[in-house]
């Protein structure tokens, strides 16, 4: 059984996860006066790439044929550690929220080789700035783990799989996290998934020699991350005892409620997005270095127990 | 001699250590010396290993200072011999000299500790110095424990002590470039555990703090020196401060835990630090065969002048990749598990302790993550420059796979990377016994593992981690979406040359290079490489540059500023010594003369 819904969690990230990006580019657009693309895009970008066929770099290894499985396989993975559908069962015996990280690591590790195996300038480029970025956002999460789980007293997720009091250092931790979700998900102002300008992308560069269905892979993988970087924040900052399968009317309330957690992130990312500008690579140190100040607050509020 | 050797779990894990890399790196020299040197040559380095391995193991086991002493001597004084193996080059016998002197003044450290134990148990059998140990006072401990610290961190090669390490390691053969780094520092582990642990009992607080500090810089020095190196074999010997680094902290740890009377986590801390210290043994001395081959077979260590190897030399590349996920702590490699267990370990303590010793904790386990994620970004930079993308030297372009004799060696410990990863439960086991040995806890009540997951006994609700079922997960996960791949309705896959721009045919002069890929990293820590370049533009006329020369370099902080002065000083010390030498036989007597009075006075205040 518990396998089961680790299965059907899986299934979910892969079906809902375009959606959310649909839906967050969606909101950017409105905020911009722009009609924008159909909120259900990233599914037709998806289903376009999976007919088309594949051009592959003469220069490129094995690496850069079998990265878009390794990347996917850790992007799965990690969705499969959090409170989605699960509460308990044999993910949480995978790993904890700090095996999360070492997951998330391996695709990235992966991604960065495939981008300098073609011998593209872009690949590097994107490659070095990725691993840069990454390496900084490293600090950051590890320290909201630490304050998130010295409120639990454990790193296993399933602790806070469970309605749980917000205390301030939530809030400091999840404003943290928020940050390098936006690293992570490669967004303005550390990354514009829009562009293509060799200037400024980063993941983009990455994936710059991908075609047809190794793409997306690549993209489904990008989304499933996304997903599950907000399922976290949502656990954290809005708990919800999961699921509560009681009378009709109590689970409609409860479903509205999960989903609106969801919309409330998206919402927030998108108004994020909308109303800053992108910034230089080198500001990027900066921008982290906040977020590791806030994961820094948060652990100290941790610590006084408020 | 029965009275002489011991044999407790701590040293058998030692001599483990010590026997799975120089096992697979002495069947790796045989291809490696292979066509290199005379037939004498061959036959002294041989000799050279087999009395460096039993050195290594002689102190590992013996109970005694004087035969430790001894142990560790000829252990220093081969290791020398071997790292100036090469001595046709200037570069060898300066590294050995520098190596020489460093690891010197690190035994002179060593015999006044030595000396100091003795005195107070009458003894130098280290049973006697335990329980001697027991009732010494304080003051005299702690400077026992700096005495020891600097001796063996200078052989750890703990920052500001590593000096010496980025020179000797990469500049000895490449097998022994991987005992040493493999093994050879590991000894300077043994002796803090055995000495500071075992012998005096780590049971003052700031010792335990004192480490976990030097430790923590030695891992971010290490790894931010590692990503600005372009040299293989100096990169990984970076890493090696590294690597020290997390090592100490799990052993930092556990003397915490053992002064504030938490002796399961005081266990757990070691056992996060034992397992890294074999891991790095296997990962490091693996990447170090790996090196020898491509040094072997394109004649360069530069990377800069490397590129494409993953097509000339398909297995080493393999080996090399399986060395650089483990390094970069990837699931399921073995890397992965004792950083797992080292981060965990600081939360676990952070759960025990109250107030200030808990943000400490946190800030520590925050920059051992950033040290984990820039050592990822070197090795995506080392692995990528090195073997991927095309040949940026005909070097590179004429490379051949290694002979077999060489891809033996390196294919057992890639093999072990992946079984020390998966096989994480047994291990954890093992080391429980050999972690309650060194710390004096009985760990037969406590659970460090559970069917096929880690679990952490500590925390109120269990923490888990499962290796293997992890690699089985992500295993399954791959071969789904690659059946996914090779579903029906795709079109062909075309090959074709690199997105050019449209402009012309790309080469390896296009690609990214490893200063390049490092630059974003020498910016942000500027503050501390204090980077400088120096551009300048050859022109033909004024209109035209014919070329343009762009130089970087770091400054090497320690050695310009910590080492140079006090060289400085010693040489000048030294010059105006020279004074009182002027060659004179008279006044020589005349000196033999004052020194004879002087000491007739002297002697006669004992009377």
């Amino acid at each position: 059984m518990d396998i089961l819904i680790t299965i059907a969690q899986l299934i979910v990230f892969i079906v809902v996860s375009p959606f959310i990006s649909g839906l967050i580019s969606k909101i950017k657009n409105n905020i911009r006066m722009r009609k924008g693309q159909s909120i259900f895009q990233p599914y037709y970008n998806f289903f376009k790439l999976f007919a088309k066929g594949e051009v592959v770099s003469q220069t490129a290894s094995w690496i850069f044929k079998v990265t878009p499985f390794v990347v996917i396989a850790s992007s799965l993975a990690a969705a499969s550690l959090v409170p989605a559908l699960i509460t308990s069962g044999p993910s949480f015996f995978l790993g904890d929220f700090l095996a999360l990280i070492f997951i998330l690591a391996l695709g990235r590790f992966f991604m960065a080789l495939a981008a300098l195996d073609t011998g593209s300038a872009f690949g590097g480029m994107g490659s070095s700035r990725e691993m840069f970025i990454s390496s900084l956002v490293e600090p950051a999460v590890c320290l909201v783990i630490f304050a998130v789980s010295l409120q639990f007293g454990t790193t296993n997720i399933a602790s806070f799989s469970h309605i749980h009091m917000v205390s301030i250092s939530s809030l400091a931790a999840v404003a943290a996290l928020f940050f390098v979700v936006i690293a992570e998900t490669s967004r303005i102002p550390v990354d514009n998934q829009e562009t293509h300008l060799e200037l400024t992308m980063v993941h983009e560069a990455m994936v710059l020699e991908y075609s047809g269905r190794s793409l997306a892979l690549i993209e489904l993988a990008s989304y499933i991350k996304q997903m599950m970087w907000f399922f976290l924040i949502a656990q954290i900052i809005f708990p919800i005892a999961l699921p509560i399968f009681g009378n009709g009317g109590q689970f409609f309330y409860w479903f509205l409620w999960y989903l609106a957690r969801i919309l409330i992130i998206a919402i927030a990312m998108a108004v994020v997005e909308a109303s800053v500008a992108k910034m230089r690579l080198f500001r990027v140190a900066d921008f982290l270095g906040f977020a590791v100040v806030l994961a820094m607050v948060a652990t100290v509020c941790a610590i006084l127990g408020v | 001699m029965p009275g002489l050797f011991l044999f407790d779990p701590l040293s058998i894990f030692f001599i483990f250590v010590i026997a799975i890399v120089s096992l697979p790196s002495a069947v790796y020299s045989v291809g490696y010396l292979k066509g290199g040197g005379s037939r004498f040559a061959t036959t002294l380095s041989w000799i050279l290993l087999c009395l460096f391995v039993a050195s290594m193991g002689l102190v590992v086991t013996v109970n005694n200072v004087i035969a430790f002493l001894v142990a560790w001597e000829i252990m220093s004084l081969v290791s020398y011999f071997l790292v100036i193996a090469d001595a046709k080059h200037e570069r060898s016998v300066q590294a050995g000299t520098i190596y020489i002197i460093m690891t010197h003044i690190g035994t002179a450290f060593l015999v006044a500790a030595f000396m100091i134990m003795a005195k107070y148990a009458g003894s130098f059998n280290f049973a006697a110095i335990k329980s001697a140990c027991l009732v010494m006072p304080p003051q005299i401990k702690n400077i026992i424990f700096l005495l020891l610290l600097v001796g063996f961190g200078t052989k750890a090669g703990i920052v500001p002590l590593h000096i010496w390490l980025p020179y000797a390691h990469p500049q000895a053969p490449s097998h022994i470039s991987s005992i040493m780094s493999g093994v050879m520092i590991k000894t300077a582990i043994y002796g803090i555990i055995r000495f500071v642990i075992y012998l005096l009992s780590a049971d003052t607080a700031w010792w335990g703090i004192l480490i976990l500090i030097l430790a923590i810089i030695s891992c971010l020095v290490g790894v931010i020196y590692a990503l600005m190196e372009h040299d293989l074999k100096r990169l990984l010997a970076y890493h090696s401060v590294e690597n020290i680094g997390i090592i100490l902290l799990g052993v930092g740890l556990s003397m915490f835990f053992l002064s504030i009377h938490l002796p399961y986590l005081a266990v757990f801390s070691l056992i996060a630090g034992l397992y890294h210290l074999v891991n790095h043994a296997i990962f490091k001395g693996l990447l170090f065969l790996c090196a020898g081959s491509v040094y072997k077979a394109t004649g360069t260590r530069d990377i800069e002048k490397l590129g494409g190897l993953i097509k000339k030399m398909p297995q080493t590349a393999v080996c090399f990749l399986l060395g650089a996920m483990a390094i970069s702590a990837l699931p399921p490699l073995n890397g992965f598990v004792s950083e797992w267990l080292t981060l965990q370990a600081f939360f676990l303590g952070a759960f025990k302790v109250t107030g200030v010793s808990r943000l400490f904790l946190g800030v520590c386990a925050a920059l051992l993550a950033l040290t984990g994620g820039l050592a990822a970004a070197c090795f995506v930079k080392a692995f990528g420059i090195t073997f991927l993308a095309q040949s940026r030297s005909r070097h590179a372009e004429e490379a051949k796979e290694v002979s077999l004799s060489m891809k033996v060696g390196m294919y057992f410990l890639s093999f072990l990377t992946v079984a020390f990863g998966l096989a994480a439960v047994p291990v954890m086991r093992l080391l429980a016994k050999v972690a309650g040995t060194a710390t004096d806890v009985d760990t037969k009540g406590v659970i460090f593992s559970l069917n096929n997951f880690i679990v952490n006994p500590l925390a109120e609700k269990g923490i888990y981690l499962s290796p293997l079922w992890l690699a089985l997960v992500l295993l399954i996960l791959g071969a789904i979406a690659f059946a996914l791949f090779l579903l029906p309705g795709r079109r062909k896959a075309v090959s074709y040359s690199t997105w050019d721009c449209g402009y012309y045919q790309l080469d390896a002069r296009n690609e990214y290079t490893a200063t390049a890929f490092s630059k974003p990293f020498r910016i942000a820590f500027s503050f501390f490489l204090l980077p400088y370049r120096r551009t300048q533009k050859i022109r033909e006329s004024f209109y035209h540059v014919k070329s343009f020369v762009y130089e970087t370099h770091t400054t090497p902080v320690f050695r310009k500023y910590g080492y140079a002065p006090v060289l400085a000083l010693v040489f000048g010390i030294a010059k105006s010594m020279r004074r009182i030498q002027p060659g004179s036989i008279h006044l020589y007597l005349s000196y033999i003369f004052v020194t004879v009075i002087l000491l007739i006075l002297f002697m006669g205040r004992f009377h």
